[in-house]
C-alpha cells in the first residue's frame, strides 16, 4: 500500500511540473489560439538560469545561506528573467504574425523554439549540466513506512501556492476577468475597452515565469538538465493541457497532475520503458470518448 | 402564381413528425410537424431563436434530433449523414454564407457536382478518358449554374473576392449544382440591397416554375415572404404556432402578437 | 491541367510549364556536375521533398494538423529494414510493401480519431508519432533492435543486373520517386478528389452540406500521405543501410510541418522550395557551425512575417484573365 502512495506522491511531484508548464500553454492558447511551441524552451531556460544562480552561490561561498534560501533565490531570478524573455519573444516572433492567421504563427513559434534552444546551447554548452548537490535540500520525512523528501513537499507546496494564486487572479480580479473575456471573444472584449496588448503582456509574463519556476524545480529534483529538455517536458505539458481541455486553466492544472500520477503508476505497475506510451494511449482514449478533453466544454458547433 | 402551386396538393416531398432537438436541456425545436409539398415555396418564419435554423440543420443531417422523424420522398432520413442527404436530393445554403473562400467561383460550383460524379481514386490518378469526360461535364454543368445566377464572368475569381450579394447567389448556384429536388435556403435575402432582393425573388420564382424543385426557406424580410411563398409556417420558442397562406398569416392575430407584434415593439 | 486545356493561349501553357521543366533539367544535370558529397545533399533534399509532398496531402490539401507524420515515415523504414535483414526480401519489392504497411497503419490509427477537430487532432497525431518512436526504442518482440535500430539493409537491386549502390543512383531513385509522386498529385489536385479535399480545408461544414463525405476523404488523405511517407522511409533505410528511432522524432515531424507551411499550403512547387530550405540551409551554412540553427530559427520567423501564405502559394483560377484581382488576393492573405 505504501508503494502506491509513494508513487502517487512522486506522480503529483512531476505532475506539478507539468501543470505549471501547462498553464502557460493554456493561457496563450486561450487568448491567441496559438500552440506556443517555444514554451518548453522558456522552461528549459529557466532551469539553466536557476542553475547559474546556484553555481554562482557556491562559487561565492554563500552556502551558509542554506539550501532553501538558494532555492528561493534561484526560483525568483529564473522567474523574473523569463518574464523579460517571454515579453521579448512575444514582441519579436508572435506579434508581427498574429494577423496572418494561425498557421504562420505555428511556424514562427517553432522558429522561436529552435532559436531559444540554440541560445541555451551557445550560452551553457551542449552537454548535460548538474545542479550543485550541496545546495539541494536533502531532508527526508517518514510517515510510518512512507518516505517523502522535504524537497518534494516544498515543490508541491510551492506549485499549489502558485497555481492557487494564478487561479485567484484569473477568476477573482478585474484584470483576470479581462483576460477571460479576451479568451472568450477577442473582438467583443476590445469593444468593451479591454486592452488586448496588456492581456498579451500579462500572459507572456506569467506563463514563462511559471514555466521557469518549474524548470528550477525540475533541476533540483532530478539534478541533471540539458538544453533539449524543453521539448520533452513541453510535449508532456502540452499533452496535459489537451487532456484537461485546452484553454481551461483548472483543466490544465488537473491535466498535469493526472498525467504525472498516471506516468508514475504506469512506470511502477506496467513497465518503466512503456510509461510514456501508456500516457499517450490514455490521452488518445480520453479524446476519443471526450473530444474536447476531460474538462473541456462540449459545445455543438454553431452552424 | 401561388395558386398554381397549391399547398393542398397531397404530394408531400418533406415532412417532419414530432421533431425535437434539445441543446443543454433547452428544447430548440419541440415536436414539430411540418409538411412541404412538391413544387411549392414554403417559408419558415418566426422571431430570432425560434428554432428555424435548427430545423434546417436537423433536416440536412448536421444535427441528430432527440426525437421525431424526418421523411424525404417517402423514406426516413433521420440521423443520416449530411452527404447522404445531399445525394438523395436536399441541398442547402447557410444564413452566414459558407463558401470555399480560397477556391474560384467555378470550383465552388463544381464541388456541388461531387455527389453526381463518380471518378474514383485510380481513375483520377491516371486521368482515364472516362474521368476526363466526366471532369469536362462537371465543368460544363457548373458553368451553366453560374450563368443561371449571372456570375459566369466571375468564374475564375476567388469566391472571397466577389461582392456580398454575388456570394449569396454563388452559394445558391453551388446548391443547385447538386441537382436537388428540395432546396433549403437560410435567409437568402439577408444582407442584400432592395434591387438584389427583387432579383432574388424573381430568380426563385423562375426556378420553381422551370424545374422539378421545391423550396423551403427561412426569411425575415416580410416582402419576400408575402411575395413568393405559397405557404407560411410560423415558429416561436421551438413550436409551430400557425401556418397558412401568406395573406392569412399576415392577418392572424396570434401571429401578429407572437411575432410581428413583438418585432414591431423592438423596431 | 484543366486550366491548361481550357485556355487556348499557347504562351500561357509554356509559361506554366517553364518553371517545372527548368527544375527537372536542373535536377537531372546536377549530379553529373558535382561531388558525391553534394549528390548526397541532393538526395536528402529529395527525401524531404517526398516527405513534404506526403504531409502536404494531409496538411496542405485537407488542412489537418498532423504533427506525427514521422510515425508513418518510421513504419515504412522499419518494415523495409526488418523484412530485408530478417527475411532477405529485396528492398525494391519492399517499397510497395512499406507504402501499404504505412497506409494500413494510418487507416487503423486514424479511423477512431478522424472526427477530432484542429488542435485535438494535432495532439493525437503527436501522441501517435511518439508511441511509434517509443515502441521502436522498446524493441517489441525483439524486432526493432531497440535504441540501436536495425543494421545491414541491402541495396535496392534487381538480381545482380541493376544494383543501386552509388550516390548518384540513390539520388535518381529518390528524385524519380518524387517526380512520379508529383505527377500523381497534380492529377489528383485537378480531380473531384482534390477538389473535395480543398473544400474540407476551406469549410468542413459547407463541404458536408455540399455532399462531400468528409470523414472518408480525410481518411483517404491520411492513408495516401502515410503511403508516400512509407516510400520515403524505404529509400531512406536502404540509403543509410541502418535505421534507428532517433531519425523519427517529433522534431522530424515538425520539420515536415515547416516544409509545407514555408512553401505554401497545398502548393507542390511550394513543397519543393520548403524542402530545399529545410535540407539545404543547414548544409550551406555549415561554416557558421554553432550559429546556423540560431539563424535558421530566426529566418523561419522572418519568413512568416514577410510571406505568411508561404513562399510559393498555390495559384488558383486563371491568372491571366484578371491578374490584378489575383495580386490583391495574394496581398490580402
Amino acid at each position: 500500500m505504501h508503494l502506491v502512495l509513494e508513487q502517487i506522491i512522486n506522480g503529483l511531484t512531476i505532475g506539478s511540473f507539468y501543470a505549471l508548464i501547462a498553464l502557460g500553454y493554456s493561457m496563450v492558447y486561450g487568448v491567441l489560439k496559438l500552440i506556443n511551441f517555444a514554451h518548453g524552451d522558456f522552461f528549459a531556460m529557466g532551469s539553466y538560469i536557476g542553475y547559474t544562480v546556484l553555481v554562482f552561490l557556491v562559487a561565492g561561498a554563500t552556502v551558509s545561506m542554506g539550501p532553501w534560501a538558494g532555492m528561493g533565490l534561484a526560483v525568483l531570478t529564473a522567474g523574473v528573467s523569463l518574464m523579460a524573455v517571454g515579453i521579448a519573444v512575444e514582441r519579436a516572433a508572435y506579434r508581427p504574425v498574429y494577423r496572418a492567421g494561425r498557421l504562420p504563427a505555428v511556424v514562427s513559434a517553432l522558429g522561436a523554439s529552435i532559436f531559444l534552444q540554440n541560445v541555451i546551447m551557445l550560452v551553457w554548452g551542449p552537454r548535460y549540466q548538474a545542479y550543485p548537490a550541496d545546495l539541494i535540500p536533502a531532508a527526508r520525512i517518514h510517515f510510518g513506512d512512507l518516505t517523502v523528501t522535504m524537497l518534494q513537499l516544498v515543490i508541491l507546496a510551492l506549485s499549489f501556492a502558485l497555481m492557487s494564486a494564478l487561479y485567484y487572479v484569473i477568476q477573482k480580479t478585474t484584470f483576470g476577468a479581462a483576460v477571460r473575456a479576451t479568451a472568450h471573444d477577442r473582438n467583443t472584449a476590445a469593444l468593451m475597452g479591454i486592452n488586448f496588448n496588456r492581456v498579451i503582456v500579462f500572459i507572456f509574463t506569467l506563463g514563462p515565469a511559471l514555466g521557469a519556476v518549474a524548470g528550477v524545480m525540475v533541476g533540483m529534483y532530478y539534478r541533471q538538465i540539458s538544453f533539449t529538455m524543453g521539448w520533452n517536458y513541453g510535449l508532456k505539458a502540452f499533452t496535459a493541457t489537451i487532456l484537461g481541455g485546452i484553454g481551461n486553466l483548472p483543466g490544465a492544472m488537473f491535466g498535469g497532475l493526472i498525467l504525472g500520477v498516471l506516468e508514475m503508476l504506469g512506470a511502477a505497475y506496467i513497465s518503466a520503458a512503456w510509461k510514456d506510451v501508456f500516457v499517450f494511449l490514455i490521452l488518445i482514449l480520453v479524446l476519443i470518448v471526450r473530444p474536447t478533453g476531460l474538462f473541456g466544454e462540449r459545445t455543438a458547433e454553431k452552424v | 402564381m401561388g395558386l398554381s402551386r397549391a399547398h393542398a396538393a397531397n404530394d408531400t416531398v418533406l415532412s417532419t413528425k414530432g421533431l425535437t432537438k434539445v441543446f443543454g436541456g433547452l428544447k430548440a425545436v419541440d415536436s414539430l410537424d411540418l409538411e412541404v409539398h412538391r413544387g411549392e415555396i414554403l417559408s419558415l418564419i418566426g422571431p430570432n431563436g425560434a428554432g428555424k435554423t435548427t430545423v434546417f440543420n436537423v433536416v440536412t443531417g448536421i444535427y441528430t434530433p432527440e426525437a421525431g422523424e424526418v421523411i424525404f420522398d417517402g423514406r426516413p432520413i433521420t440521423g443520416m449523414k449530411p452527404h447522404r442527404i445531399v445525394s438523395l436530393g436536399i441541398a442547402r445554403t447557410f444564413q452566414n454564407i459558407r463558401l470555399f473562400p480560397d477556391m474560384t467561383c467555378l470550383e465552388n460550383v463544381m464541388a456541388g457536382q461531387h455527389v453526381r460524379s463518380r471518378a474514383g481514386f485510380l481513375s483520377s490518378l491516371f486521368r482515364t478518358p472516362g474521368m476526363r469526360r466526366e471532369e469536362a461535364q462537371i465543368e460544363r454543368t457548373a458553368m451553366e449554374r453560374l450563368s443561371q445566377v449571372g456570375l459566369e464572368r466571375f468564374a475564375h475569381d476567388l469566391a472571397k473576392n466577389i461582392a456580398y450579394g454575388s456570394q449569396r447567389m454563388l452559394e445558391i448556384a453551388r446548391a443547385l449544382a447538386t441537382e436537388p429536388r428540395l432546396l433549403v435556403l437560410d435567409e437568402p435575402s439577408s444582407g442584400l440591397n432592395p434591387k438584389e432582393t427583387r432579383d432574388l425573388m424573381s430568380f426563385l420564382e423562375g426556378l420553381i416554375q422551370n424545374d422539378d424543385l421545391t423550396i423551403l426557406l427561412i426569411e425575415h424580410d416580410m416582402n419576400v415572404v408575402m411575395g413568393i411563398s405559397d405557404w407560411v409556417v410560423v415558429m416561436d420558442d421551438g413550436v409551430k404556432i400557425a401556418e397558412g397562406r401568406p395573406e392569412d398569416i399576415y392577418h392572424d392575430p396570434l401571429v401578429i402578437e407572437a411575432y410581428l407584434g413583438r418585432e414591431s415593439e423592438e423596431g | 491541367m484543366r486550366d491548361l486545356q481550357n485556355l487556348s493561349g499557347g504562351g500561357l501553357r509554356s509559361a506554366r510549364l517553364l518553371a517545372p521543366l527548368a527544375f527537372a533539367c536542373l535536377v537531372t544535370a546536377y549530379p553529373f556536375a558535382v561531388s558525391d558529397y553534394l549528390i548526397d545533399i541532393g538526395f536528402f533534399f529529395g527525401i524531404y521533398a517526398l516527405l513534404g509532398l506526403s504531409l502536404n496531402i494531409v496538411l496542405g490539401e485537407v488542412g489537418l494538423f498532423d504533427l506525427g507524420h514521422a510515425g508513418f515515415y518510421a513504419i515504412g523504414a522499419y518494415v523495409t529494414a526488418v523484412l530485408n535483414t530478417r527475411y532477405q526480401v529485396p528492398v525494391l519489392v519492399l517499397m510497395p510493401v512499406s507504402c501499404l504497411a504505412a497506409a494500413l497503419f494510418a487507416y487503423l490509427v486514424c479511423s477512431p480519431i478522424i472526427h477530432l477537430k484542429g488542435d485535438y487532432l494535432c495532439i493525437v497525431t503527436i501522441g501517435m508519432g511518439e508511441i511509434v518512436r517509443l515502441a521502436l526504442i522498446n524493441n517489441p518482440f525483439d524486432l526493432t533492435g531497440g535504441p540501436n535500430g536495425v543494421f545491414g539493409i541491402d541495396f535496392p537491386r534487381v538480381g545482380n543486373l541493376l544494383v543501386v549502390d552509388s550516390s548518384i543512383e540513390y539520388y535518381f531513385l529518390v528524385w524519380i520517386t518524387v517526380g512520379v509522386s508529383i505527377a500523381g498529385l497534380v492529377s489528383l489536385q485537378h480531380s473531384r478528389i482534390g477538389r473535395a479535399w480543398n473544400c474540407i480545408r476551406e469549410d468542413a461544414v459547407a463541404a458536408q452540406a455540399t455532399g462531400i463525405n468528409v470523414r472518408a476523404y480525410k481518411l483517404l488523405a491520411f492513408v495516401l500521405g502515410a503511403a508516400l511517407a512509407g516510400a520515403a522511409g524505404n529509400i531512406y533505410a536502404s540509403k543509410l543501410m541502418c535505421v534507428s528511432p532517433e531519425s523519427f522524432t517529433f522534431w522530424e515531424s515538425c520539420l515536415m510541418f515547416c516544409i509545407v507551411l514555408i512553401g505554401g499550403m497545398g502548393s507542390i512547387p511550394g513543397v519543393i522550395v520548403g524542402a530545399a530550405f529545410i535540407s539545404l540551409f543547414p548544409e550551406i551554412f555549415r561554416p557558421f557551425a554553432m550559429y546556423r540553427m540560431l539563424v535558421f530559427g530566426s529566418i523561419m520567423i522572418v519568413m512568416m512575417m514577410v510571406r505568411p501564405g508561404g513562399f510559393w502559394p498555390r495559384k488558383r483560377g486563371a491568372v491571366t484573365l484578371r491578374p490584378l484581382m489575383e495580386d490583391t488576393a495574394d496581398g490580402a492573405v
